[in-house]
């Protein structure tokens, strides 16, 4: 007998300012990147060497860069790439880490202690110099970017559902389906996994943030995306020498348009984590 | 005598490793029987050792020494590897736990969770039905999830859950100490009706003697590491 | 008077209901009272109350005294200072009172009590060797052998008002007689008054001297122990009896009260019990519940029982 159990009351909590600003932001951005074909002004590689590095005008609302591509069309197709790809990062991050951290909690003992080592070594390397050297070896493009920097947001997310795999598994109803005389990886798949989703995914929209800034990176180091992808990561590189000449905007447009994403994404994954995370 | 009982429990054992020096005995040499359809009530306060003795029983912990016979036949220590030996193992003995509000899949239905458990033993979907009816859970309760059932309905819930494989022994380990007091008779009344209708052999651990030995047959006491008096309900 | 709350209501916003409603309660010095009810009843809110301690952004009206304090309106030091010495609190888990890395003697010694203090008071509560039970750490020690260190840890700081919230509920029956049997002496002894909280209605009506029954944030009714236990007025107090199992008494058919215990989102226009009432009338559901006198000087809320007369609210004033 609980001394006291008292029925939580549901105090809907407000959103704030910021989260309901970035929301909406993304909200505009996602199907932008979706109808690029039918907004963008022009073809994302039409070179128009007559209006080389172009300001604002409204035959070009963002200005063009050295090759006189319109940095407006540029910037929607390139969000295609600049969207997409962290999202299949995550999805390979997710996969892997996610069953390594259940099997961690889940097994213990020399299992939970080989995964736990194995991600610890690869915490303390640089996650970036981790991606250089698979790029080394496999060669440069996105498709090698997406999956080596996929491997090195492994283990935070192995780590992280480590934790809530170990807590989760001790509750009650997981021994129940034990009693029943169900089998560990089937307990594991079908219901201990999917009562971890939520926490999961909240977490997994605060490192899509993180994910497109070190895809970006990537690509401005010329291991990502290779010309002519519009990319934003590869747009900011191929702006940089046009500063220079004192055109701003090549450079400018899309690293805005990375800073704004990436910003967005941590406001409202943060919130989408306290309120997925917190309510189990 | 011995071979005559439904439940066997021998020589029960369970220590823990303490952090630092020594072990922490949880049990010690806890033995009883349980008859056919009988019930046994094991009662101590916390600490001494009954919610491992329970957990024993069902197999969720491995004893250090001693075993548990059911019919006869000795439990595995372990979980069997094999499918059908674990279900087997399953059918023998079920569990309902003491809190309610954590021992049910928060993503399931009171339907879903009845059906899970009914398919996982290879028996009829259509059982649900009889199951939710047979704990007094109607067609709204048999659609909702368990955050949406109160205490009482859980619990009621979670009966039906452990009924489903359709086991010899139900083992109920403080299983109406979270509800309140007017719950509580409801579900006690139920237990009544289970066993006197289905024959299932009941071990009831809790705190409260004037609860447990309301429902059983016989009372084991449990003090602080180990076992000791045992005596039926009127002689305390 | 030592306690006395005076028709005290809580609210919560977004709650349904008000978490205790026009709830009047007294208790002397020396007295033993009794607090019983299901979750939600507002029982331990009530307890809590004494304390100065209400639940967050709730809002209170109606007055709570101990002695001459006016309880709600204490702050800073005042407050700080009724919570460590007036009044001291004995809960169901010993364990969570207890740091599991501090010794007993650390935990007494908190409380003011120096080493010789300390070993009478846990020589006080029965337990052998106290000089030993001194250097040990909580984890060393049995459920019942905490309880009774934490009772030691409420008495060294010598209250007036002793608030015991479930505080044996966990313990094996010959351990709760102890520990019961040990906090009326101790009680006695330094002229204490106790409120001792309960789920448990007959052990309420073996032990105190009176009984307060409340449901839904309500006192329904108010008896000594006696009386309650001879001729229940109220229809929750008959159920309570009837369904809750008593030691050595089994051949009794247990009798459930159907449904369950409101929650604080459920409101109700008339009186709170009338859904689960077996003697309810129609009219109940829309009747507010006003207290009556009884003959033998206790109170109870129901509309079937004949008002003799309305109850004094001055009374519970003095």
């Amino acid at each position: 007998m609980t001394a006291l159990t008292l029925t939580p009351i549901r105090v809907r909590a407000r959103r704030p300012v910021g989260v309901t600003v970035a929301a909406a932001f993304l909200g505009l951005v996602v199907p932008a990147a979706v109808l690029a074909p039918l907004l963008a002004p022009y073809a994302p590689d039409a070179i128009d060497l007559s209006a080389s590095l172009a300001g604002t005008s409204p035959g070009h609302l963002l200005g063009t860069d050295s090759s006189g591509q319109d940095l407006l069309s540029r910037v929607l197709y390139g969000a295609r790439t600049s969207l997409i790809a962290p999202l299949l990062l995550l999805a390979v991050a997710a996969l892997l880490g996610v069953t390594l951290g259940v099997l961690a909690a889940w097994r213990g003992g020399w299992t939970d202690a080989f995964v736990s080592r194995l991600t610890d070594v690869m915490y303390a390397f640089p996650g970036l110099l981790f991606t250089v050297l698979i790029i080394a070896v496999f060669g440069t493009g996105m498709t090698t970017s997406v999956l080596a920097l996929g491997l090195a947001y492994t283990p935070t997310v192995a780590k992280y559902t480590r934790s809530l795999a170990l807590s989760e598994s001790r509750k009650p109803y997981v021994d129940a389906y034990r009693v029943q005389g169900m089998g560990g990886a089937r307990i594991c798949a079908l219901y201990l996994v999917p009562n971890l989703g939520r926490s999961v995914a909240g977490y997994l929209v605060v490192l899509f943030g993180e994910a497109l800034m070190s895809l970006a990176t990537l690509s401005y180091l010329g291991f990502g995306a290779q010309p002519p992808s519009s990319d934003w990561g590869l747009m900011v590189q191929e702006g940089q020498a046009s500063v220079v000449q004192g055109a701003l905007l090549p450079a400018l447009v899309p690293g805005t348009a990375i800073a704004l994403v990436v910003v967005s994404f941590n406001v409202v994954g943060v919130w989408a984590a306290d309120r997925l995370g917190g309510r189990n | 005598m011995k071979d005559e009982a439904l439940l066997v429990a021998d020589g029960l054992r369970k220590t823990y490793a303490l952090p630092g020096r020594g072990r922490l005995t949880a049990a010690e040499d806890v033995s009883f029987t349980v008859a056919r359809g009988g019930s046994l009530g094991i009662v101590g306060e916390s600490g001494s050792g009954k919610t491992t003795v329970a957990r024993m029983l069902v197999g969720l912990v491995r004893p250090d020494a001693g075993g548990v016979r059911v019919d006869g036949r000795p439990r595995e220590a372990r979980t069997p590897r094999r499918k059908a030996a674990r279900l087997a193992r399953a059918r023998e003995i079920q569990m309902v736990f003491q809190d309610p509000y954590v021992s049910l899949d928060p993503r399931l239905t009171a339907a879903q969770c009845l059906r899970t458990a009914l398919r996982l033993h290879g028996r009829d979907d259509g059982t649900a039905a009889e199951l939710l009816d047979r704990v007094g859970l109607g067609e709204r309760e048999a659609a909702s999830l368990p955050r949406h059932l109160s205490g009482g309905q859980r619990q009621r819930l979670a009966i039906a859950r452990a009924l489903a494989p359709g086991p010899r022994v139900l083992v109920l380990d403080e299983a109406v100490a979270a509800l309140d007091v007017s719950i509580q008779a409801q579900i006690l009344r139920l237990l009544d009706e289970i066993r006197r209708d289905t024959g299932v052999a009941l071990v009831f651990v809790g705190h409260d003697l004037a609860v447990v030995q309301h429902i059983t047959d016989e009372v084991l006491v449990m003090r602080r590491a180990g076992s000791s008096n045992r005596a039926p309900p009127g002689g305390f | 008077m030592l306690l006395t709350l005076d028709h005290l209501t809580v609210d919560l916003p977004g709650a349904a209901r008000p978490l205790l409603d026009e709830v009047s309660l007294r208790v002397a010095p020396g007295e033993v009272v009794g607090l019983v009810g299901e979750s939600g009843s507002g029982k331990s809110t009530t307890a809590k109350a004494a304390l100065g301690l209400l639940p967050g952004g709730a809002t209170a009206s109606g007055t709570v005294r101990v002695g001459d304090a006016d309880v709600l309106a204490l702050t800073g030091e005042n407050l700080r200072r009724h919570r460590a010495r007036t009044v001291a609190m004995v809960h169901q888990d010993p364990r969570a009172a207890l740091n599991p890395v501090r010794r007993i003697g650390d935990f007494l010694r908190e409380r003011g009590a120096d080493r010789t203090r300390a070993v009478e008071l846990l020589a006080a509560v029965g337990l052998s060797d106290p000089e030993r039970r001194l250097r040990q750490r909580p984890h060393e020690l049995s459920g019942g052998m905490l309880q009774r260190v934490v009772i030691a840890g409420a008495l060294a700081v010598r209250p007036r008002l002793l608030l015991a919230d479930e505080a044996t509920s966990a313990l094996d029956v010959t351990t709760q007689a102890e520990i019961l049997a040990l906090l009326r002496t101790l009680r006695a002894e330094q002229g204490a008054g106790m409120l001792f909280i309960t789920h448990d209605l007959h052990l309420a009506a073996a032990y105190c001297d009176r009984v307060y029954v409340m449901y839904a944030g309500r006192v329904v009714e108010e008896r000594t122990a006696r009386a309650l236990f001879a001729g229940p007025a109220h229809p929750y107090t008959r159920g309570l009896l009837s369904c809750s199992p008593t030691l050595g008494d089994t051949s009794r058919t247990l009798l459930p009260i159907p449904g369950r215990p409101p929650s604080l989102s459920d409101s109700f226009p008339g009186c709170p019990f009338a859904a689960r009432c077996p003697d309810a009338e129609p009219e109940c559901e829309t009747w507010r519940p006003v207290a009556v006198d009884l003959p033998d000087g206790g109170t109870t809320a129901c509309r079937r029982v004949p008002a003799a007369v309305p109850a004094a609210a001055e009374r519970s004033t003095t």
